[in-house]
C-alpha cells in the first residue's frame, strides 16, 4: 500500500453508501482532501486520492471494474487495493473504507492539519 | 552445435520453400548426419512465399514472412551462401561452383552473369539435393523489359513493384490466374487502377469451369479491377522510355503505366541440365525424389515425377518427408507417389476454394451444383464411383476444409450428396481433434501439422490462434484453418485465454466482433455486465466497457438495457470533460445553419452561466466551454436546442457550403441535403466519431472528400457520395462509394454504409482506416451490387435506430437517468469533528 500522505486515527462517516451510483465513484472532501469513493459491481468499496498523479483529473469520474479505475484523461489505471499506477513511479494513496450499517465509514482520515501537495 | 561429429557433406541449391524445408526435415529426424551447406540466390534467409501476396497487399511486412532468420543456420550448424547462385555442379570432381551475385542480377534468370572475375566458391559434396523453384513465364511480348515491367516472386519483386506503383496511376497484370489476381488485388491497396488481362476466355482456367470463372470475374470486378478475358498481349508500348500503353492483338490498346506479368511457371532446371542429369519439363525423379545420379536428389517446383510438375507448397511438404526418410535412412523404402492439389485464392473479398476436375467428360460421373445468385455462391461438385474428384466453391466456402480431406483421402461419399455441401461440418467437434492423428497436416499453406500445434500450445502457452500463427505461420497463409486451431487450443489448453492486443473486439470478451455480437443476439444479452457475466466469468474489465455499451446500443436500440458506469465520463454527462474539470456545450446547428432566435439563446445562456469562451468550432458549430457539471441540464433546458453529440462516438457534424442557394457554381442543394443527413442519423452511435459534409459542386468548400462521409454535387444534378475520407491526425481522400441522381438514394446509401460500419469496424476504428482495410471494392459489392444479399436487412437496422434516437440532453435535462452524476464533491466537515474526537 503507498501511504503518502500524512494520516490520524479517527473514523469518519460519509453518510449512505447509495449516494454512489453502483459501478461509479463519487468524490467526498473531507478537510483539505479529495477522496474518491468507488463502488464496484462485485461488491466491496474502495476509496483513493481523487486527483491524478499525472495532470489532475479527477478519478471519480473515471470507468472502473473489480479492481482499477482508468483515469478519464488520458486513461492511466490504479490499483483500488494498493493505489499503484500503470506508469513506472505514478501511484495514488489508499484510505481505508468500510459501510457499516449503511453508511460509508472512513477509517483513517488526512490529518487536518497537515497540507498535501 | 559442432560440425566435428557430422559425417556426410550434404550441399542443398535453392534457399527457398522446398530447400529449407527438407533440411529441418532431415534435422528433425537425425541432426548429426550431414554438414549442411546451402546456396540461395536470394539474399535472404528463408521466407514464405505464398504470404507475398500479403506483403504486396499491405497486411503483412517483408519480416512478418521469414520462416527461418539468418540465425536459425547458424544455430543449426548450416552453411548459408545467400546471395550466391550455383552454376555447375562437377559430378567428377564432386564439388557445387557457386558465384555471387550482384544486387541488380535477377536470382532466376535463365542466363548466368559473365564470370568476369566474380568471387565463386567450391563446395565438395557427398550428396546434393536441388531445390531450385521455378521462374515466372514470360509470354512473347515485344518490348517486355525495362522500367515498369516486373514479375512476381521474390520479395524484391514485390519492393519493386510497391516503390514503382507510387508514381502510378494505371496498372495492368497480363494473367487472370492465381498469382495474377492476387497481385491484382495487391496493386488496388497502392491505390492505382488495376486491368488484368488473361489470354484464356475465363479467369482461372486451370482451377474453374466456365461458369465459375464467369461469377468470379464479376466478384473481382465489383471490386473495382477492370477485367478483360481473350486478350492476347503483343506489344508494350513506351515513351521516353516509359511505359504508355500495351498493344493487343485484338482490340483497343490499354493506356497503362506499368505491367506485371504472372503467365505461369517454369521449373528452373540449367544447372540441372549443365551437369548432365536427366531433364524433361522438370528434372527427372523417382518415387525417392532420386535423379538419374544416385547422389543427387531433387524436390519443389523444379521437379518432374510420374510426368508431373507442381506449383503448389502441397507437394513439397509431401516430398520433403519422403526424402528426409531416405536420406536419414530413418525409412529408407519411402515413396512418394503423387500429390492430390487444392487451392485457395487469397483474395480478400473472395472465397474460393477448387479441388481436382473442374469438369467431367465421363458419362460414369455426377456433377452437382448449387447456386445462389443474390449471395454469389456457386458450388460444384464432381463425384465418379462414389467418390470426389472434384469440387468449386465460390462464395461459401465452410466446407472447403472437409470436402479436401474427403478428396485427398478419397473417402467415400455419403448416397445423400447433398450432405457434402450442407451437412454440418464435422471437424468441430473436441474429441475428433484429439483423435487427429499428429502428423496430420493442419495448415496447407505452411505445412504445420496437428502435433506441432500441440507442443506450441502446451510449451510455448500459445493461447490464441494469432499466437499459433506468429510461433508457427499456422493459419496466416489463407487462413481456412483457423477454426481448427482455435479447436485444438481449447482442446489442449482447456479455452481460448483473452489476448488484448489482437482480435477482440474488446480485451475483456475473448470474441471477435462478430461472434460477440453472434453471441449477444443468441444469448438475448442487454447489458454490459450481462456479457461479463455470461462471456467473461463474471471478470469486469474497465477498458472494455465503453466499447461494449456502444455496441449493444447499436445492436439493440431501445431494448438496450444502460448502465451509466459502463459510458466514458462524457457519454455520462453528454457533455465534453476539460482540461479544468469543467465541461463544453455544443448545441446541434444542423448542416451549419442557425437563426437569429438560436444566437439569441445562446448568448443569453452563455452571460447567465458567465461561460468563459463561446467559440465557433471546427465543425460548423458554437461551443460553450467552461461550464459547471452541477449547471449541464439547465444549461440545455435554457438553450432548447438538441444535443450536437460533440463528445461521444456517434454521428457529429454535417458541414455544408451555401450551395444552389448564394453560390453562383453550386449545382447542388448542399444545404438542405446536409440538414436532412443530420436530422435523420444525428447522434446514431458507432465504433468512432461520424464527420460529415456536403459540397455544392467539386470545389469542395465544405471539405467533403475528407469527410467520414462527404456528398459532392456533379454536374447532370447527380450527387457523388465519398467515404472514408479524414483530415484530422491522419489525412486521407475519401473513396467514392457511388454517384446518385436523388436526396432520397444520397440518405439510404448513407445510413447503408453508417450500418455497415457500426457492424464491422472495430472499436475505436474510424471509417479512414475501415474503409482501407476492408477495401472500396469491397464495400461497393457489398452496399451497392447487394452481393452478400445483406442491403435489406442493413436499411431496415439503421431505420429501427433512427426511430429509437432521441434526444439526451432534452430526455435528461428534466430529468437526469442518473441525478449523482451531475453532483459536485460533497464536503465533509472534518475539522469539527477532530475537536469532538479529540
Ligand atoms: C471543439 C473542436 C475544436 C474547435 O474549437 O474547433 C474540437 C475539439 C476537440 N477535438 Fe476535434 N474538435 C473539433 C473539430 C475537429 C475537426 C474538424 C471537423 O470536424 O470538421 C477534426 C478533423 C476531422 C476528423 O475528425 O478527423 C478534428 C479531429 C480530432 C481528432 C483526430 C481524429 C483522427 O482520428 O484523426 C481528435 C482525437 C480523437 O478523436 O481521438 C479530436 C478530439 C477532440 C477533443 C474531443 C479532444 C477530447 O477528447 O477532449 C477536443 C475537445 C475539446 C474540448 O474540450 O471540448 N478531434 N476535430 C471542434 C469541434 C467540432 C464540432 O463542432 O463538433
Ligand atoms: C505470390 C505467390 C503466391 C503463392 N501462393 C500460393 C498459395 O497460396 N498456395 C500454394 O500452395 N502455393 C502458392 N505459391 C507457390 C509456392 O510459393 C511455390 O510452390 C513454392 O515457393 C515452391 O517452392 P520451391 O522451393 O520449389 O521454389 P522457390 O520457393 O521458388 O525456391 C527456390 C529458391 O531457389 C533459388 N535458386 C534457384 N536456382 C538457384 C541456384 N542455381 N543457386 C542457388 N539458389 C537458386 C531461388 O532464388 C529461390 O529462392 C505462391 C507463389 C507466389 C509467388
Ligand atoms: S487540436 Fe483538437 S484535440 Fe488538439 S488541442 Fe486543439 S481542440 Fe484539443
Ligand atoms: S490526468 Fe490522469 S492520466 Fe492524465
Amino acid at each position: 500500500m503507498v501511504e503518502k500522505n500524512k494520516l490520524v486515527n479517527r473514523s469518519v462517516n460519509l453518510g449512505s453508501v447509495e449516494k454512489i451510483p453502483l459501478g461509479q465513484g463519487f468524490c467526498f472532501v473531507v478537510g483539505k482532501e479529495e477522496i474518491a469513493v468507488f463502488r464496484p459491481r462485485s461488491g466491496g468499496l474502495f476509496a483513493l486520492q481523487n486527483r491524478c498523479p499525472h495532470r489532475n483529473a479527477p478519478l471519480c469520474e473515471g470507468i472502473i471494474d473489480n479492481h482499477h479505475v482508468i483515469c478519464p484523461y488520458h486513461a492511466r489505471k490504479f490499483e483500488f487495493r494498493t493505489g499503484v499506477g500503470s506508469e513506472k513511479g505514478e501511484s495514488v494513496q489508499v484510505y481505508d473504507v468500510c459501510v457499516e450499517n449503511g453508511d460509508i465509514v472512513l477509517s483513517k482520515c488526512p490529518d487536518a492539519n497537515h497540507v498535501s501537495t | 552445435m559442432s560440425k566435428m561429429n557430422r559425417g556426410k557433406r550434404l550441399v542443398v541449391i535453392g534457399n527457398g520453400m522446398a530447400g529449407a524445408r527438407v533440411v529441418e526435415e532431415i534435422l528433425k529426424r537425425d541432426a548429426k548426419k550431414f554438414e549442411i551447406t546451402m546456396f540461395g540466390a536470394e539474399p535472404y534467409g528463408n521466407y514464405n512465399r505464398i504470404l507475398l501476396s500479403n506483403v504486396l497487399n499491405g497486411t503483412e511486412t517483408p519480416t512478418d514472412i521469414f520462416i527461418n532468420p539468418l540465425s536459425w543456420y547458424e544455430e543449426n550448424g548450416i552453411t548459408l551462401h545467400a546471395g550466391v547462385k550455383a552454376i555447375e555442379i562437377d559430378r567428377e570432381k564432386k564439388v557445387v561452383v557457386g558465384r555471387s551475385l550482384n544486387k541488380n542480377d535477377s536470382p532466376y534468370a535463365a542466363e548466368n552473369p559473365p564470370l568476369n572475375g566474380a568471387a565463386t566458391v567450391e563446395v565438395p559434396y557427398d550428396s546434393v539435393i536441388i531445390a531450385t523453384g521455378s521462374r515466372p513465364f514470360v509470354p512473347p511480348v515485344e518490348g517486355y523489359g525495362g522500367p515498369g515491367a516486373f514479375l512476381f516472386r521474390t520479395l524484391d519483386d514485390c519492393a519493386q513493384i510497391e516503390e514503382y506503383a507510387k508514381g502510378c496511376k494505371k496498372a495492368a497484370v497480363i494473367g487472370g490466374g492465381l498469382l495474377g489476381l492476387e497481385a491484382a488485388r495487391g496493386l488496388m491497396t497502392h491505390h492505382v487502377h488495376v486491368t488484368v488481362l488473361e489470354a484464356a476466355p475465363q479467369l482461372m482456367p486451370a482451377q474453374l469451369d466456365a461458369k465459375g470463372g464467369r461469377l468470379l470475374r464479376s466478384a473481382i470486378e465489383a471490386m473495382g479491377i477492370a477485367v478483360f478475358c481473350g486478350k492476347i498481349t503483343t506489344r508494350i508500348e513506351r515513351e521516353n522510355g516509359l511505359i504508355q500503353r500495351l498493344i493487343f492483338k485484338e482490340g483497343e490498346p490499354l493506356e497503362t503505366d506499368m505491367v506485371v506479368v504472372s503467365a505461369g511457371i517454369r521449373p528452373v532446371t540449367e544447372i540441372a541440365k549443365a551437369s548432365g542429369l536427366t531433364v524433361e519439363r522438370g528434372i527427372v525423379c523417382n518415387d525417392q525424389m532420386r535423379t538419374n545420379d544416385p547422389e543427387i536428389f531433387a524436390l519443389g517446383e523444379c521437379v518432374e515425377h510420374r510426368g508431373q510438375i507442381y506449383g503448389l507448397v502441397g507437394p513439397i511438404w509431401e516430398q520433403a518427408e519422403v526424402l528426409a526418410d531416405v536420406m536419414t535412412e530413418a525409412d529408407p523404402k519411402a515413396k512418394y507417389t503423387g500429390s492430390k492439389l487444392g487451392t485457395k485464392l487469397k483474395v480478400m473479398g473472395v472465397d474460393l476454394v477448387s479441388m481436382g476436375q473442374t469438369e467431367s467428360f465421363d458419362p460414369a460421373g455426377e456433377v452437382v451444383t448449387y447456386r445462389e445468385p443474390k449471395r454469389g455462391i456457386y458450388q460444384k461438385l464432381l463425384i465418379r464411383n462414389d467418390k470426389l474428384i472434384g469440387a468449386i466453391l465460390l462464395g461459401d466456402v465452410q466446407v472447403g476444409d472437409t470436402l479436401m480431406q474427403t478428396f485427398k483421402e478419397e473417402r467415400k461419399v455419403s448416397d445423400n450428396r447433398s450432405e457434402l455441401l450442407f451437412g454440418v461440418p464435422e471437424v468441430s467437434s473436441l474429441t475428433d481433434v484429439l483423435e487427429m492423428p499428429d502428423s496430420l497436416q493442419i495448415c496447407n499453406c505452411n505445412g504445420v501439422s496437428k502435433g506441432e500445434i500441440r507442443d506450441r500450445i502446451r510449451t510455448e502457452n500459445c493461447t490464441s490462434v494469432a499466437q499459433i500463427g506468429k510461433c508457427t505461420k499456422a493459419g496466416t497463409g489463407c487462413g481456412s484453418c483457423k477454426m481448427v486451431i482455435a479447436q485444438l487450443i481449447r482442446a489442449y489448453a482447456g479455452e481460448i485465454v483473452s489476448n488484448p492486443s489482437e482480435h477482440y473486439y474488446v480485451p475483456g470478451v475473448p470474441l471477435e466482433k462478430s461472434e460477440l455480437i453472434a453471441a449477444i443476439q443468441e444469448k438475448g444479452l442487454k447489458s454490459v455486465s450481462a456479457i461479463f457475466r455470461k462471456l467473461a466469468g463474471g471478470k469486469e474489465h474497465a477498458e472494455s466497457k465503453a466499447g461494449l455499451a456502444s455496441l449493444l446500443k447499436s445492436i439493440w436500440n431501445e431494448e438496450y438495457e444502460d448502465e451509466r458506469d459502463a459510458r466514458f465520463i462524457n457519454d455520462r454527462v453528454h457533455a465534453n470533460i476539460q482540461r479544468n474539470r469543467t465541461f463544453s456545450v455544443v448545441p446541434r446547428i444542423y448542416g451549419g445553419v442557425t437563426s437569429a432566435e438560436e444566437l439569441i439563446r445562446i448568448g443569453t445562456v452563455a452571460k447567465k452561466y458567465k461561460v468563459p469562451m463561446v467559440k465557433i468550432t471546427g465543425g460548423q458549430r458554437i461551443d460553450l466551454l467552461g461550464i459547471q457539471k452541477e449547471d449541464l441540464p439547465k444549461v440545455w433546458k435554457e438553450l432548447g436546442i438538441p444535443s450536437g453529440h460533440a463528445y461521444t462516438k456517434a454521428v457529429r457534424t454535417v458541414k455544408s457550403c451555401v450551395g444552389t442557394d448564394f453560390c453562383r457554381y453550386g449545382l447542388g442543394d448542399s444545404i438542405r441535403l446536409a440538414q436532412e443527413i443530420e436530422r435523420r442519423y444525428q447522434g446514431i452511435e458507432s465504433p468512432h466519431k461520424i464527420k460529415m459534409a456536403t459540397a455544392g459542386c467539386p470545389r469542395n468548400c465544405s471539405e467533403a472528400y475528407v469527410k467520414d462521409v462527404g456528398v459532392v454535387a456533379i454536374e447532370g444534378g447527380k450527387w457523388e457520395i465519398y467515404v472514408g475520407g479524414a483530415a484530422g491526425g491522419t489525412v486521407r481522400k475519401g473513396d467514392l462509394l457511388c454517384t446518385v441522381d436523388t436526396h432520397e438514394e444520397v440518405l439510404k446509401y448513407v445510413g447503408r454504409f453508417i450500418q455497415y460500419y457500426r457492424e464491422h469496424a472495430k472499436y475505436m476504428e474510424r471509417t479512414y482506416g475501415f474503409a482501407e482495410r476492408i477495401g472500396i471494392g469491397q464495400l461497393k459489392a457489398v452496399l451497392i451490387e447487394d452481393e452478400l444479399g445483406i442491403c435489406n436487412r442493413l436499411d431496415t437496422s439503421i431505420e429501427a435506430s433512427v426511430q429509437s434516437y432521441k434526444d439526451p440532453w432534452r430526455e435528461e435535462a428534466d430529468l437526469p437517468a442518473d441525478p449523482a452524476q451531475f453532483k459536485g464533491p460533497e464536503w465533509i466537515p472534518v475539522l469539527k469533528e477532530a475537536v469532538h474526537h479529540g
